[in-house]
């Protein structure tokens, strides 16, 4: 256990775990790159026509590029300071997730529902 | 009897006796993961409130009329530059090689002054246009969520510049691997919170 433990920190110490290769730094900015050129390309010339179908194509993308920087970039693996980092990433992504669509389902129904004139007064009962 | 036991012989023990001795900052990248899921939490706030009230124009001028998708996209290469930069900087200190260190970091610095510059640009371009963040809930959540993203960038080219005086007098020190270790996940953190910035804010303002 403790042999353990000493290892580890010791690795860490040289700096040994947490660092990426030439390979995977430029492997990493190649996709970014691209990852970031065909959103915009996408939204600049309106290659699709249906605007809501863009917007989700291009949050797709920009999720891709989040999972590529957090893997060439901030070097994360489940492995890294014994998983614990990858436990707190995973529970910041939960509280990010509740917090983005709770705000946007709410709100965006007390919109619909309270904005005045949206609604034909006529059609309530 | 046991009294003068422990008066006499050892002093009481307190730990665990298996327990090791903890290297200098051995915990130190895990704490600054956490204050980094933690500065996450403010950009998800941040990017909530600009979800919520990135519709409301107030009469006054929409993303159509403000943004310049060519200048976000020149603003976007001058991060991802800078954080290619900075990895060339982790593996040339990994190396041991200060000035060559040095000088990509100084190239970092740069891409993030360049990115700044730009940003300060289309903010005083909005201003002079009359896109306060007064105007309306649009702008008011817009300045908050981008000004906050350059308010980071402002203060990690600041600590970059420290560093770098911290290498030109200490050399590649075990410290100063630490903290250029620390400012590495904090820079390529910016880039990600920025992805969400130019995808959410930007190119998604422009399909509205």
């Amino acid at each position: 256990m403790s042999a353990h433990n000493h290892a580890e920190g010791h690795g860490h110490a040289h700096g040994g775990a947490a660092h990426g290769s030439f390979r995977g730094y430029l492997t990493g900015f190649v996709l970014s790159a691209i990852l970031t050129a065909i959103p915009f390309w996408l939204v600049m010339t309106g290659a699709i026509d249906n605007k809501q179908a863009t917007a989700i194509v291009i949050m797709a993308f920009a999720v891709v590029q989040i999972v590529v920087h957090m893997i060439f970039f901030l070097h994360m693996n489940t492995g890294s300071e014994g998983g614990w980092s990858m436990l707190a990433l995973i529970f910041t992504l939960i509280l990010v997730v509740i917090v983005l669509t709770g705000s946007l389902w709410v709100m965006y129904h007390l919109n619909a529902n309270m904005m005045p004139g949206l609604h034909d007064m006529r059609e309530m009962p | 009897m046991t009294s003068t036991a422990i008066t006499a012989g050892t002093e009481p023990v307190f730990h665990l006796e298996e327990e090791h001795a903890h290297a200098e900052g051995g915990s130190t990248m895990l704490g600054f993961w956490l204050y980094l899921m933690s500065d996450c939490l403010i950009f998800a706030m941040l990017f909530a409130a600009y979800g919520v009230l990135g519709g409301n124009y107030a009469a006054g001028p929409a993303p159509k009329d403000l943004f310049d998708l060519d200048l976000v996209a020149v603003n976007t290469a001058m991060l991802l530059f800078s954080s290619i930069t900075y990895g060339f900087a982790m593996l040339t200190m990994d190396k041991g090689r200060v000035a060559a260190t040095q000088a990509w970091l100084a190239v970092t610095g740069l891409f993030g002054l360049a990115f700044l510059s730009i940003e300060l640009y289309e903010f005083a371009h909005m201003i002079h246009e009359g896109a306060t963040p007064q105007r309306s809930a649009f702008l008011s959540s817009f300045f908050t969520l981008v000004g906050t993203h350059g308010l980071h960038v402002t203060f990690g080219t600041i600590w970059l510049v420290t560093l770098m005086v911290q290498v030109a007098r200490f050399g590649l020190i075990e410290a100063n691997r630490r903290r250029l270790m620390c400012l590495s996940m904090f820079w390529h953190f910016l880039d990600v919170v920025w992805i969400g910035v130019f995808t959410f804010v930007y190119l998604m303002g422009m399909l509205r």
